[in-house]
């Protein structure tokens, strides 16, 4: 037998936990899905890179971007993970109005952001790129384009997130679903941090 | 199904507080426990195992019918059975079929049905989620082969190598079904990551530690988590395919300076994993089916898990070698030569340790211990075969030769479903409560064996002879006429074989009656899961189980006597819970998930043939979003239960309404 008849006291064994890790099974989820979206914009992104040069034809990245524009979007972008974290430590505490404040705040600066991307867009297509002209152009499109999907599906959960504060359903014992919201909106601000350099500021 | 208008409902949170809510107009509360409103609102992890389990063994049956017609073609030169065009689709969708809707579900099944089991948990950590994982997958599975009826199937290979694939080479929209119809089954495949993984970290029972979880459970982890990482990689891919086929991107156009390189990458990045994710579930079966029928605990179990884990993280390192003969020049090819002999240790670790659980014990050679076996001996014909891929010089005169088909068939064929195969004799009496017949098992195996052999046996001396894989026919006088007749006769042993094995589950089903019930414990097994009775109930464990050691069940039954023998000291019978389930609590059953995974069909019909069906779909998905977020996971007309599943071991923790908004956005994006 390989077996050890070591035995654990039964007390210890006993002392059930909600969860083995110490974590909700929500808050896992959010960190386990998070892993795997790396793996999804570390594939967009390797894509971007290999192709951005390559066009054979139409405008390239030097001919549209406009530094100091996407600068400013991306600052806003910046400050809305300080808003959300306010958000989350404001209802820690149980301060209901401030956590409605800054929810509605973060959710604003995610709409700066994201009209910003459309006036971009618009622009380099009246500039001549279109999804379609060249392969820089796909390449560029589909990847800041699921950014901003990721950016309005959370600015959709901090408006829910407002939703239930606003019928009384978010109080301090429910901090985490803000937490929660708060982890994967700080993961798409990181991951434009990636973007915008590699993209826009790597020439 | 009926709507009713419930103008306010009240929603109870975890938190005790109550809030009104106006629901636009909810589906009755399902409260069936039978007939198929049962099976369609289920939330219950073991019911809709059983369902991943019935849904994959269609597909292998759709999946075998398109090999028997690629043999039949095959049977001899020159046969104009199907013509180039419709082979091509038949040999794609028949590995699209086996490998993502047949031994892929497959694995799912046993995973869902078993690891709470095995765990000692009520449920998974979402069971609605569970249940939408499902319906994706069945829901991708039922696109993917209505290209048939619409235009043509797939027919670019399961690798839909570039720029093959573009809409020059491949007009039909079978290429557009592949790529939208493995995106859906690849979020069911992830959000049933995400679940397993969550179950496995946080719901196991008190003094369950990582290091005392079955094998099986340990082997389905590291699947999950392949799966988390490896299905972003290939759901790029075909993003990135569907642009260029549907709204004209140009990813993988050459003449706009495109790289076809691009396609390879991210498809082997996620495609070697995929292989483990088909493999190591079946390593986990046979690894709980051993010790039992050898009687001997598992012989290395740290290295088992290890050695799982290795292959788990060298998995990721080896993909380029599927790629020798395309040009990534010498140092690519060394180093992923090397590594891929490297990843070839931590499995050989695993045959090892199977043959020395073997070495000395009082072997019975029951139906799942005789698939075991041939799992370890035809395993590893397929990986010596593999490592002779690994030799690069070697492998370029492989490539797309029947050698690398006569591989890969034996270890997905050999390896993968053999070890489901005995999965389903070894836990056929817990899930359905009575025995399949041995004798027709036993005939069954070794059918299944000879036709194995018969099939893929002749293919490693086809291709080294130089017959190329995906060419619909070939000439008389190469040499490849008689062993191509033999593999043919080879698969329609299989056929047979399969055939055996349904009459099997219908005279079993039938015989059950008249037979003795297994009851909790027939093979004198190891793991928790036979520790409740069969088929189990619909609770799982009327109390958490507390575990102290590992095959902590089997050591209730046996324990040292004096002279440090193992000897019995009470029956399954006594240690067995009874069953009766004073203290359960179970989630309500939802339609919502059903409704849910309509979207994604519809979606992608509309995306190929008209946006108006897409816009049906969008606004479906949106309404069972809204409908899963207020609908309270738990039953509030039901009278309240003196039970404590709030806090034991981590039971019932459905997300509450805000749980449900993410989970919902998390499906959308």
């Amino acid at each position: 037998m390989t077996d050890t008849t070591v035995h654990v006291p039964v007390a210890e064994a006993v002392h059930g936990h909600r969860s083995a890790t110490g974590l909700s099974n929500t808050k896992l989820a959010m960190w386990v899905y998070l892993g795997s979206d790396c793996l999804l914009f570390g594939s967009l992104i390797s894509t971007y890179l290999l192709l951005r040069h390559r066009a054979v034809q139409g405008p390239g990245p030097k001919d549209v971007f406009d530094i100091p524009f996407t600068s400013v979007s991306s600052f806003v972008l910046l400050m809305s993970s300080l808003t959300m974290a306010l958000a989350v430590a404001s209802i820690a505490r149980g301060d209901v109005q401030r956590n409605r404040a800054w929810l509605a705040t973060t959710a604003m600066l995610g709409g700066v952001f994201i009209g910003g991307q459309v006036y971009e867009f618009t622009t380099f297509y009246r500039e001549g790129l279109g999804y379609t002209t060249n392969i820089f152009g796909s390449a560029f499109y589909t990847l800041t384009g699921f950014h901003g999907i990721h950016v309005s599906v959370g600015i959709v959960m901090l408006m829910s997130l407002l939703v239930m504060s606003i019928r009384g359903n978010l109080g301090p014992e429910r901090a985490e679903a803000v937490e929660v919201v708060g982890l994967y909106w700080h993961f798409v601000d990181i991951v434009w941090i990636v973007i915008f350099t590699v993209v826009y500021l790597i020439p | 199904m009926a709507i009713v208008e419930r103008p306010t409902d009240l929603l109870a949170l975890p938190s005790g507080g109550v809030v009104t809510q106006s629901p636009l107009g909810v589906f009755a509360r399902p409260r069936a426990k039978t007939g198929w409103r049962a099976w369609v609102s289920t939330v219950d992890h073991k019911k809709i195992g059983i369902m991943y389990g019935a849904s994959s063994l269609v597909f292998l049956v759709i999946g075998g019918l398109e090999a028997l017609v690629i043999r039949s073609q095959l049977a001899a030169p020159g046969q104009k059975l199907l013509s180039a065009d419709l082979y091509n689709q038949v040999f794609t969708m028949h590995g699209i079929t086996m490998i993502f809707l047949a031994v892929m579900p497959m694995g799912a099944a046993f995973m869902n049905y078993l690891i709470p089991l095995q765990i000692g948990a009520r449920d998974v950590a979402f069971p609605r989620l569970n249940a939408l994982s499902f319906w994706t997958f069945l829901a991708g599975g039922i696109f993917l082969n209505s290209s048939w009826l619409l235009g043509g199937g797939a027919d670019g290979g399961w690798f839909a190598y570039a720029p093959n694939t573009g809409v020059i080479f491949s007009p039909s929209h079978g290429m557009d079904f592949y790529a939208i119809g493995l995106q859906i089954t690849g979020i069911a495949s992830l959000l049933g990551a995400v679940n397993l993984v969550v179950t496995v970290l946080n719901m196991r029972a008190p003094g369950m530690t990582l290091m005392r979880m079955p094998v099986f459970t340990w082997m389905s982890f590291v699947t999950q988590m392949l799966l988390v990482f490896a299905i972003p990689v290939i759901s790029v891919a075909l993003f990135l395919l569907t642009f260029d086929r549907l709204f004209d991107a140009n990813f993988f156009n050459v003449s706009q300076g495109a790289d076809p390189l691009l396609w390879e990458h991210l498809f082997w990045i996620f495609g070697h994993p995929e292989v483990y994710i088909l493999i190591l579930p079946a390593f986990g079966i046979v690894s709980e089916i051993i010790p039992v029928f050898a009687r001997k605990p598992i012989f290395g179990y740290p290295f088992m898990v290890f050695s799982g884990i290795a292959i788990g993280f060298m998995g990721w390192g080896v993909w380029a070698h599927h790629m020798f003969a395309s040009g990534l020049g010498p140092i690519s090819v060394a180093a992923f030569s090397v590594s891929t002999m490297f990843i070839a240790v931590p499995t050989g670790v695993k045959i090892l340790n199977w043959m020395a659980t073997l070495w000395g014990g009082k072997i019975s050679f029951t139906t799942p211990m005789l698939f075991s076996i041939g799992l370890i001996a035809m395993f590893t014909i397929g990986g010596l075969s593999g490592v002779t891929h690994a030799v690069a010089p070697a492998d370029t005169q492989q490539t797309d030769t029947y050698y690398i088909v006569a591989h890969f068939h034996y270890v997905i064929f050999g390896g993968a479903l053999f070890g489901f195969l005995g999965g389903f004799y070894f836990w056929w009496p817990k899930v359905f409560g009575y025995a399949l017949n041995e004798a027709w098992g036993k005939v069954h195996f070794w059918l299944t064996l000879i036709g194995l052999n018969l099939t893929f046996g002749p293919m490693h001396i086809l291709g080294l002879q130089g017959m190329s894989r995906r060419i619909h026919t070939y000439r008389d006088g190469y040499g490849f006429n008689f062993w191509n007749a033999v593999a043919t006769v080879g698969a329609f042993v299989i056929a047979v074989s399969f055939i055996v094995f349904f009459i099997n589950i219908v005279r079993s089903k039938r015989a059950a009656g008249s037979l003795p019930a297994p009851g909790p414990d027939p093979w004198d097994g190891r793991s928790l899961e036979w520790s409740i009775p069969s088929p189990t109930p619909e609770h799982n464990f009327d109390d958490d189980p507390i575990i102290t050691q590992l095959d902590d069940f089997w050591h209730r039954k046996y324990a040292e006597d004096e002279l440090g023998r193992m000897v019995p000291v009470a029956t399954a019978a006594e240690v067995a819970m009874p069953g009766d389930g004073s203290r359960s609590h179970l989630p309500a059953p939802s339609y919502w998930p059903l409704v849910l995974s309509l979207a994604f069909p519809l979606v992608g019909y509309g995306v190929i043939f008209n946006m108006a069906i897409a816009g049906v779909g969008v606004a479906v998905l949106l309404a069972g979003m809204v409908g899963w977020a207020l609908e309270p996971p738990d039953d509030e007309d039901l009278p309240p239960h003196g039970h404590d599943g709030h806090d034991g071991g981590g039971a019932a923790t459905e997300p509450d309404v805000a749980a449900a908004v993410l989970e919902g956005v998390s499906v959308g994006d």
